[in-house]
């Protein structure tokens, strides 16, 4: 293979390795900060996937994109709006109304999908997202490429990563969030509404997997499939984790799984003798085997997964 | 002096519904949780189907038909059925024991896996011995997976939740990548592996059909969940950890014990779903076989309230749905993922009850109080 043709296919790598990240990424940020307030959201797959839908539908009706992305983002608050109403105010079990979350979005995806597009042999095409050089910046040899050919949702990304360390680390509101999901009870003390910030952060993951479902929909690849999301939503999760709940950690995690599902697609034009199988299953297991072996530097949230009920009512 | 002279007849008669209300609320609500939720979800999705201009009495009898229409119908239930049932048991044990096993569907693989090694690979052994094994295996095998979080949770501290959902992709790559390497069939244009030998197949329980006897050994195992959950010390200790970990800690139970076997059971039992389907009905493992019944198995673990009477009921209803949305499909276009709709609505109103239930405790609690205090002067 010519010197030429490797470096070109290393850089189409690591640009489709940027494409496929920013869709763990925009979920995974929304994610941290969830968690970070006492609430794990399982059912981020299916905010994403609403997202998606609605993503197509905004787009189909309207003819704008710009619009669909509206719908999508909308789509998602309201998913995980109720979901929070669940688990916050009925104080349910987080996990299995993730869960829920899940099946229900999978469902009446499908169902609309079905009812409005109809059945047919070749998916609907509908007006999408293209992807915006940023002048000059995109002249840049290899980097430019790589960094700066991109989508908007890449580039809010770009934004949203800085964004997202700064509120959590440096802001009152950062320490409020993190207040209330390791001691409810101290936060509600000094008078930090804990179910407000909870509501707040479930509706800031929505709208990041809105977000991650138009970029999935509308500017990859144009149309809605039955599960589409195919599971980035458990790797958010998995990102999540194996970035310790930070924001900047869980954003490098999502861009090392996605530079493995990346690879995994090609592998055989590498010439790599990995199975995609044994490739696709890394984030997995390096999540867990940290969690394992590096249980002291992995304390997730002290509050995580448990639901707050304050004494007075 | 009698007692209608204290009280104003009314007033009785308000009291007694209420002390047999709270006498028997936890049966009372276990009943009435799950039927209410399904119910409540049924309407929403007659609904739902009502706007895509279907009858929801013709959607719903193409359900029926196609669920428990005839006996190929009703095979195909009880063999989804079978899966739901076993994997269930094992949610409500690891849930009932307060671990969040949410790594059912990775465990269901992974004994689905290991019954068909031991089902394809020991060869020469009777039946009686090789079916046997080939199940115990499968336990085994789905035990050990569930085990791990066990351990690592009772030894560590390391959490359930994520343990058991990472393991569940681990679990799905991991036996991709064993069928399309070291244990594919090479002569198979698919992706497969070779067929388990006859002396390891579940037998066929209705001529006729590939009902097999997968089922019977779910509904046994459910009256051995019973009996272990509710009549023994350890099905006790199981329970008491479920609902206060402080509390069984200071009588002297020993939490790491029971947290560990709370997930070797659990994954012992989704295992053996996998092991009944390989065995019974599939044969040979194929690419994304079994896919989601871990998954649904939560929500049939929910509706049937942790319980094994319960679930075996939800887990025939859920089977039933399984079977007859294809049908549904078929006949309305109704997408058959719309069962899906279904079935997480079921799952939140399920869990969306339990502070209707505390709340109903709490309030019978106070009116308990306010009498106790109007009693009091005398």
């Amino acid at each position: 293979m010519s010197d030429a043709l490797l470096n070109s296919l290393i850089i189409e790598y690591l640009h489709s390795t940027i494409r496929i990240a920013v869709l763990i990424v925009l979920p995974c940020l929304g994610e941290v900060f969830l968690e970070r307030s006492g609430v794990i959201n399982i059912g981020m797959e299916g905010a994403i996937l609403t997202g998606a839908f609605f993503g197509v539908l905004g787009s189909a009706i309207t003819g704008s994109a710009l619009v669909g992305v509206v719908f999508a983002v909308i789509a998602g608050a309201i998913v995980t709006l109720m979901f929070s109403v669940v688990v916050v105010t009925m104080r349910a079990n987080q996990i299995v109304s993730g869960m829920a979350v899940n099946m229900v979005a999978l469902g009446l995806t499908s169902f609309l999908n079905r009812l409005i597009f109809g059945v047919r042999g070749i998916p609907l095409m509908v007006a999408g997202i293209d992807p915006f050089p940023i002048p000059y910046l995109s002249n840049i040899p290899v980097i430019g490429r790589i960094l700066f050919q991109q989508d908007v949702f890449v580039y809010l990304a770009y934004v949203l990563v800085p964004m997202a360390v700064f509120v959590m680390y440096r802001t009152t509101w950062g320490l409020k969030i993190r207040a209330v999901g390791e001691h409810p009870e101290a936060a509600d003390t000094v008078g930090i509404n804990v179910y407000a910030w909870r509501y707040r952060m479930a509706v800031l993951n929505g709208i990041m997997c809105g977000l991650a479902g138009a970029a999935l929909s509308l500017s990859q690849l144009n149309t809605f499939t039955e599960n589409m999301t195919a599971g980035r939503g458990f790797i958010a999760m998995a990102a999540v984790i194996f970035g310790r709940w930070n924001p900047a950690s869980a954003t490098l995690a999502a861009l090392a799984f996605a530079a493995t599902d990346a690879l995994q697609l090609r592998v055989q034009g590498f010439g790599i003798g990995i199975s995609s199988q044994f490739l696709m299953m890394m984030p997995y297991l390096f999540t867990l085997i940290a969690v394992a072996f590096f249980r002291g530097r992995w304390s997730m949230p002290a509050a995580l997964a448990s639901s707050y009920a304050r004494e007075s009512d | 002096m009698t007692i209608t002279k204290k009280y104003p007849r009314n007033l009785l008669r308000k009291d007694a519904i209420l002390a047999a209300i709270g006498a028997y609320r936890d049966r009372f609500f276990s009943w009435l949780i799950p039927v209410g939720a399904f119910l409540l979800s049924l309407a929403i999705l007659s609904i739902v189907i009502a706007v895509a201009k279907v009858s929801p009495l013709v959607a719903y009898g193409a359900l029926m038909r196609g669920a428990f229409g005839n006996q190929h119908a009703i095979a195909t239930t009880l063999i989804h059925a079978t899966v739901l049932i076993f994997a269930g048991l094992g949610i409500a044990v690891a849930f009932r024991s307060g671990v969040w096993n949410v790594g059912a569907e990775g465990q269901i693989l992974i004994g689905g896996l290991t019954s068909a090694v031991v089902g394809i690979y020991v060869k020469g052994l009777p039946i009686y011995v090789h079916l046997p094994l080939c199940l115990a295996s499968g336990f085994v095998g789905g035990s050990l997976w569930g085990g791990l979080a066990g351990f690592l949770l009772a030894k560590y501290r390391v959490n359930e939740i994520i343990t058991t959902l990472m393991m569940n992709y681990i679990a799905m790559y991991f036996v991709g990548w064993l069928i399309r390497g070291p244990i594919r069939d090479p002569g198979g244009s698919d992706v497969q592996t070779f067929m388990i030998l006859p002396s390891a197949t579940l037998p066929i329980i209705y001529p006729g059909t590939n009902l097999h006897a997968g089922i019977i050994v779910a509904l046994l195992t459910a009256v051995l969940i019973y009996v272990l959950m509710f009549r023994t010390s350890i099905g006790y200790q199981l329970r008491a950890v479920g609902i206060n970990v402080h509390a069984s800690r200071y009588s002297g139970m020993r939490i790491h014990l029971v947290q560990v076997s709370a997930m070797l059971i659990s994954g012992g039992l989704a295992g053996l779903g996998g092991a009944a389907e390989i065995l019974g009905a599939q044969y040979r493992l194929r690419d994304y076989f079994l896919s989601n019944y871990g998954f649904d198995a939560i929500a049939v673990a929910m509706l049937g309230q942790l319980h094994p009477i319960g679930l075996v009921l939800s887990g025939i209803l859920f089977g039933g749905l399984k079977t007859g949305a294809a049908t549904m499909q078929r006949m309305t276009n109704l997408p058959s993922s719309l069962i899906y709709l279904l079935q997480g609505t079921v799952v939140i109103f399920v869990v969306s009850a339990t502070i209707l239930q505390t709340m109903s405790a709490r309030s019978l609690s106070r009116r308990e109080e306010r009498r106790n205090e109007r009693r009091a002067p005398e």
